[in-house]
């Protein structure tokens, strides 16, 4: 019931206009800020950004925490050893973890650019966090580092319910292991796969912390995400109306993604087994 | 040939792996250990030049640091203990009694822990304004236990499911009565998952940064990611400071993870929770 209680207090102060800076001035509005807010561009532009920002670090981590589950999923010496020291980066607050990446890129105190240079690869002296476009590889691979963990975990969960048998038959019916992981291992996944994409999307959706450390939605307007935007309403322009307006939007995307959850665990007749 | 070829292209990608997720951590520890005059000039070398203790020091004595260390920890600590605690009845009472809505019930456990946290802020602020617990330590535990209840009841209730039911009937059948029967017989054998749910749901809150961005401003309620992100904002960056704060504030949860590796797996697996 505590948890019902900011969501229905959200709906509330979304039909209201209510700056805390003008005290006195509250009064219902009914769809007002919705109108106001879904006309606007810099909502959208930052819709947009969130949305790119799901679709490209949710790939890239699910393409990362793959290999990784795979890796730790064969049988090998140091195999706990690799396990535990990939759980480490997931156990680090994302805020610390963005504020490591952001000194990791300093030309100065980072270990980025002197990389790039010992390698001869391109991008070694750049000033990250001047470029609209650039900023953004910090802030992606900030929230990889801490996230494919988390993906590999829940993949190799997964694939340890696979009976290796199938495995075996595979092989004597004279498949490859490129075959039978196409055709045994990512069909029998699909639970497993379905499951860590929804979490990450849920969280690339809601991303705060990594750009307000790292970038602070700069330079510019460049890299700022909806989550972003909505605190900023709230808290820097006092605008408790207009935050509430953003945050019943997400909320409701927020909720859409649970809703594919609850679906997906009755369909395996996991829920409440 | 290929045989030995796989096997060394395999070694190589687990080297990569170690690599990706420790040489972070060790480029924060060398990079504590260097002086700010090394700091500040473009990284020569992956070993620490002009070696210091200084930065340790000075956020201690300087900085107070142990000030926001003892903040997160009783903050996540209350919240930890309070929601194992509720946390715990409510998973009992949902993995052993025939309660009408269970489904229900944990559809809407579940549904909340897809809340957004952004969504909260607002709210929670203007009540927090009101109450006049801006900058208090209930202002955090109360957010976090809404961020960690629905996952440890979520998680409990999985683990209990799995402990028969049979246990505590024999007992019962025994002459024992029902408290006996939970505090003898069916807490020791919970104490894993009362457990595992512990470390995630303390994590959780330790981890958190938004909460405590939007409810504290003042520099003695500080949690650790707060403290850590401020020495950043003075005028003057101080790398080596925020290098050994994340050294020290790192280590006891590199630790856990380290020793609670599988108890974690097993959390984080049966619950489904987020990250």
């Amino acid at each position: 019931m505590i948890s019902l209680y900011p969501l229905v207090y959200n709906v509330v102060l979304s039909t209201r206009y209510d700056v805390l800076t003008q005290p006195g001035t509250s009064h219902f509005v009914g769809l007002g800020n919705y109108q106001q807010i879904l006309s606007n561009a810099h909502f959208w532009a930052d819709m947009g950004r969130t949305g790119i920002f799901m679709v490209v670090s949710v790939t890239l981590e699910f393409v990362a925490g793959l290999i990784l589950a795979l890796v730790v999923h064969q049988q090998f010496k140091a195999r706990g050893l690799v396990r535990a020291s990939i759980l480490i980066p997931w156990a680090i607050p994302t805020a610390v973890s963005a504020l490591l990446w952001k000194m990791f890129f300093d030309t100065r105190s980072g270990f980025v650019d002197f990389a790039l240079h010992a390698l001869h690869l391109p991008g070694a002296n750049m000033v990250w966090f001047n470029s609209p476009t650039l900023a953004w590889v910090p802030i992606i691979v900030s929230d990889m580092w801490k996230n494919t963990p988390f993906i590999a975990l829940l993949l190799l969960a997964g694939l340890q319910t696979i009976p290796l048998e199938i495995y075996e038959s595979a092989r004597m019916d004279g498949a490859s292991a490129w075959q039978s992981f196409r055709s045994l291992t990512l069909p029998l996944l699909r639970p497993a796969i379905m499951v860590a994409l929804i979490f990450r999307t849920l969280s690339a959706l809601l991303v705060f912390d990594v750009v307000y450390v790292l970038t602070g939605g700069g330079p510019g307007q460049s890299t700022e995400v909806i989550a972003y935007y909505d605190w900023y309403k709230y808290l820097v322009s006092l605008n408790f109306g207009v935050g509430a307006t953003v945050a019943v939007i997400i909320t409701i995307f927020a909720l859409a993604l649970a809703a594919l959850y609850v679906r997906l665990l009755q369909q395996r007749g996991e829920f409440l087994s | 040939m290929k045989t030995w070829l796989g096997r060394a292209g395999f070694n190589i990608l687990v080297v990569l792996i170690i690599l990706y997720s420790l040489f972070p951590f060790y480029w924060v520890f060398k990079s504590s250990l260097e002086s700010s005059i090394a700091l500040n000039q473009p990284t020569s070398s992956i070993w620490p030049l002009q070696w210091t203790w200084v930065h340790y020091q000075v956020i201690f004595a300087v900085e107070n640091f142990l000030r926001p260390l003892l903040n997160s920890m009783f903050v996540a600590g209350s919240a930890t203990v309070i929601s194992v605690i509720l946390g715990s009845m409510a998973a009992y009472g949902l993995a052993r009694m025939p309660i009408r809505g269970k489904v229900l019930i944990l559809g809407f456990i579940l549904l909340v822990s897809f809340f957004p946290q952004i969504a909260m802020v607002g709210p929670l602020f203007l009540v927090f304004r009101h109450l006049h617990w801006l900058n208090t330590y209930q202002s955090l535990i109360v957010p976090y236990l809404i961020l960690s209840l629905p996952i440890t009841t979520w998680i409990l209730t999985a683990f209990f499911s799995q402990i028969p039911a049979d246990i505590e009937e024999a007992a019962m059948v025994d002459g024992a009565s029902i408290r006996q029967t939970i505090v003898k017989v069916f807490a020791p054998i919970a104490m894993p998952g009362i457990f595992t749910a512990a470390i995630l749901g303390f994590l959780l809150s330790w981890n958190d940064f938004l909460f405590a961005l939007s409810f504290i401003q003042s520099p003695n309620m500080q949690t650790v990611p707060l403290a850590l992100v401020n020495f950043r904002n003075a005028y003057y960056v101080h790398y080596g400071q925020i290098y050994a704060g994340v050294v020290v504030a790192s280590l006891p949860i590199a630790l856990i993870v380290l020793f609670l590796q599988r108890r974690i797996e097993a959390g984080l697996t049966a619950g489904s929770v987020k990250g």
